[in-house]
């Protein structure tokens, strides 16, 4: 991100270094105090992401920091979301449109939702079904929400063969062609993938947004 | 107290010394790793839990509520298979009552939350706040009574209208314990008793269990098990996101109650395991893998509070069996740091043969079939995959028993579990 006020590089900076107390303190002044553009701060806070991002795949950063820089970016937008009077055409365009569930038969949801926000701090829309997620569920969801990609979550090895069935039944229902259909969790690896038909797995939600630009044509 | 003993003795089922030769060789391959020497050949351990359900026929639901058709299903198994060590199967699995008697809110299993042939599930839930960490660190006992034990379990609400004990004294002790007479609590007390009783029953079966199959010649391997005191407040207590926040937000009290929790987590482990007659303690470990948090986290947080821990129980006799899940590649070298021939390592998705490298002079080691592999390959692949292990860690000196990467996955076919163990004698002589 280029031509940053030396205010805007320091929001950056303590969001991207784990500062959370000075990070949000600065970015309540700027958005409530100084009237700065709340499309503005969110621009930095994703900015503030691509260096967190990038520190998590060069093995700086690890799980916690992806947490807490979620936790500190989900407050600002909370903040910043409600100023927003934007005018048609202001708002980032979306790169892509990411279908997200955790399968039937498997409760866990902290990866997925860790992927979702990593997936929405990146400029795509996402929609998260939620867990224990029935294969008719993605049928419809895919049919209602037209989705570029459909991210299927399981932490259990139960989750292997759910994950088999859902890929199936929509490939059942001729909407295996529209949409690329990525695979996550603790037990997942390539011999899950070949086994389900997805066209790829990720090992963390860096990975998943990776896969997700490839996809939609973004350069990495 | 002696009486009953003595019954419980004369009930247990009679050895034949056929069965008792046949247990002290299975057991003797299992120490021989322990104590770093080379077993007569690689010992081969069995740790189902929802496979016995697959194995038996039988409903998820149905191996949790019927204590003696899981006994019988678990028997039949490790007859079968006749591994060297075998899990505590009727513990780990036919605890549908005992969750029920108690209102465990902690986990949905068939018929409480999810379907009567699905596996019991934890919830990740914050059952301790960011504010409370106070609270705990000044009186664990009082967190338990007052908050904690009523958040987990519907048996115990109630409970934390007792008196708040430490300062009771003289006549204000005699007047405290008026709240016993509550109505609140003399239902939770009647609650936890008939919940204990159920427990107790559930435990008898265990024993049993356990019993019958060492008088057939076979050695559980462990009763007791452990968690590490980061795990213990990470997973049942603040829930996985809000641990990991806590990295940031709440160091200093984060390592005054990891230290604290090191203190009475050994005390119960040790007082446990030293009633059972195995010494081998089973500590399933969740938050040591290389991705959940950086080794200077990892050097600072986690480690020292367990190894602590693991130091207790080698003091007091006991062999602790970590289950170190996911990948702990990057950690192999922090906890090598711990006296030779005293544990054992157990590796779900880390590089064995990286850890026999690191760790072959230190520990005994256990695993790792992979999970994708044992639930949806074939034979054939298994057999490569115990060669594997075999050739280049158990014949390289690694004191290795051979087992699945975290047991025996839930849906694992007959066949892979047949060329599992095959494969392991067969390349383990």
């Amino acid at each position: 991100m280029e031509d940053m006020t030396d205010q805007e590089q320091q929001l950056v900076d303590w969001l991207a270094d784990m500062m959370e107390d000075e990070a949000l303190e600065l970015a309540k002044r700027m958005l409530l105090e100084e009237g700065a553009s709340p499309l503005r701060v969110l621009e930095l806070c994703r900015a503030a992401m691509d260096v967190v991002g990038k520190r998590f795949e060069e093995g700086e950063y690890f799980l916690p920091e992806l947490v807490l820089a979620g936790e500190m970016l989900e407050t600002i937008s909370a903040i910043a979301k409600p100023l927003i009077k934007s005018a048609p055409g202001e708002e980032p365009k979306k790169l892509g449109r990411v279908l997200i569930g955790t399968v039937h038969g498997d409760l866990h949801d902290i990866g997925k939702n860790i992927v979702s926000f990593m997936l929405d701090i990146n400029n795509f829309d996402v929609k998260d079904i939620g867990i224990d997620v029935p294969v008719q569920n993605f049928i419809d969801e895919i049919n209602a929400y037209n989705p570029d990609v459909v991210g299927l979550s399981g932490f259990l090895t139960l989750a292997f063969d759910s994950m088999k069935e859902t890929i199936e039944a929509i490939n059942q229902a001729g909407l295996r062609d529209r949409v690329k259909i990525m695979i996550g969790g603790g037990q997942i690896d390539e011999t899950v993938r070949a086994y389900t038909g997805a066209d790829a797995f990720g090992v963390n939600a860096v990975e998943a947004v990776a896969l997700c630009r490839g996809w939609t044509g973004v350069a990495a | 107290m002696s009486i009953t003993l003595e019954i419980a003795e004369a009930d247990k089922p009679v050895q034949t010394p056929e069965a008792k030769a046949a247990y002290d060789a299975r057991w003797q391959r299992v120490m021989d790793c322990v104590n770093l020497k080379t077993p007569d050949r690689m010992p081969i351990g069995m740790h189902p839990t929802f496979w016995l359900a697959k194995y038996g026929n039988v409903t998820c639901k149905e191996l949790m509520y019927d204590y003696d058709g899981t006994a019988n299903i678990a028997e039949r198994a490790i007859r079968e298979f006749e591994p060297d060590v075998h899990s505590p199967m009727v513990l780990g699995t036919a605890n549908g009552r005992s969750l029920e008697a108690i209102g465990f809110k902690q986990v949905k299993w068939p018929g409480h939350g999810v379907g009567d042939d699905q596996p019991y599930q934890y919830l990740d839930r914050e059952y301790m706040k960011a504010d409370e960490f106070d609270d705990f660190l000044f009186d664990p006992t009082g967190f338990y009574l007052q908050k904690y034990l009523p958040r987990v379990a519907s048996a115990f609400e109630g409970i934390e209208d007792l008196p708040v004990f430490p300062g009771l004294h003289y006549f204000r002790l005699v007047a405290g314990i008026r709240n016993f007479a509550k109505p609140s609590v003399k239902q939770a007390l009647t609650n936890i008793i008939h919940a204990a009783e159920e427990v107790d029953r559930h435990s008898m079966a265990h024993v049993n269990f356990t019993d019958r199959m060492t008088a057939l010649g076979y050695p559980v391997s462990y009763t007791t098990t452990g968690v590490s005191p980061y795990d213990f407040i990470a997973d049942y207590f603040r829930g996985a996101t809000n641990m990991m926040k806590d990295l940031f937000r709440n160091k200093d009290k984060l390592l005054a109650i990891l230290d604290k929790a090191c203190v009475f987590l050994s005390r119960m482990i040790i007082k446990a395991g030293q009633a059972s007659p195995c010494p081998i303690v089973f500590i399933p470990i969740h938050w040591a893998p290389d991705p959940f948090m950086s080794p200077k986290q990892f050097e600072t947080y986690w480690w020292p509070s367990f190894r602590k821990m693991l130091m207790n129980l080698i003091d007091a006799g006991l062999i602790p069996m970590p289950m170190w899940e996911a990948d702990c590649t990057k950690r192999l070298e922090t906890i090598a740091d711990i006296p030779a021939g005293k544990c054992i390592y157990w590796f779900e998705r880390t590089d064995m043969v990286r850890a026999f490298e690191v760790l072959g002079d230190r520990v005994a080691l256990r695993g790792n079939l992979s999970p994708s592999m044992m639930t949806t390959g074939n034979p054939a692949e298994v057999d490569a995959a115990v060669r594997h292990l075999a050739e280049n860690v158990f014949h390289k000196g690694g004191k290795l028993i051979l087992d699945c990467a975290f047991g025996l996955p839930d849906e694992t076919p007959m066949e892979n579990v047949r060329a599992m163990f095959d494969a392991g004698r067969k390349y383990g002589a």
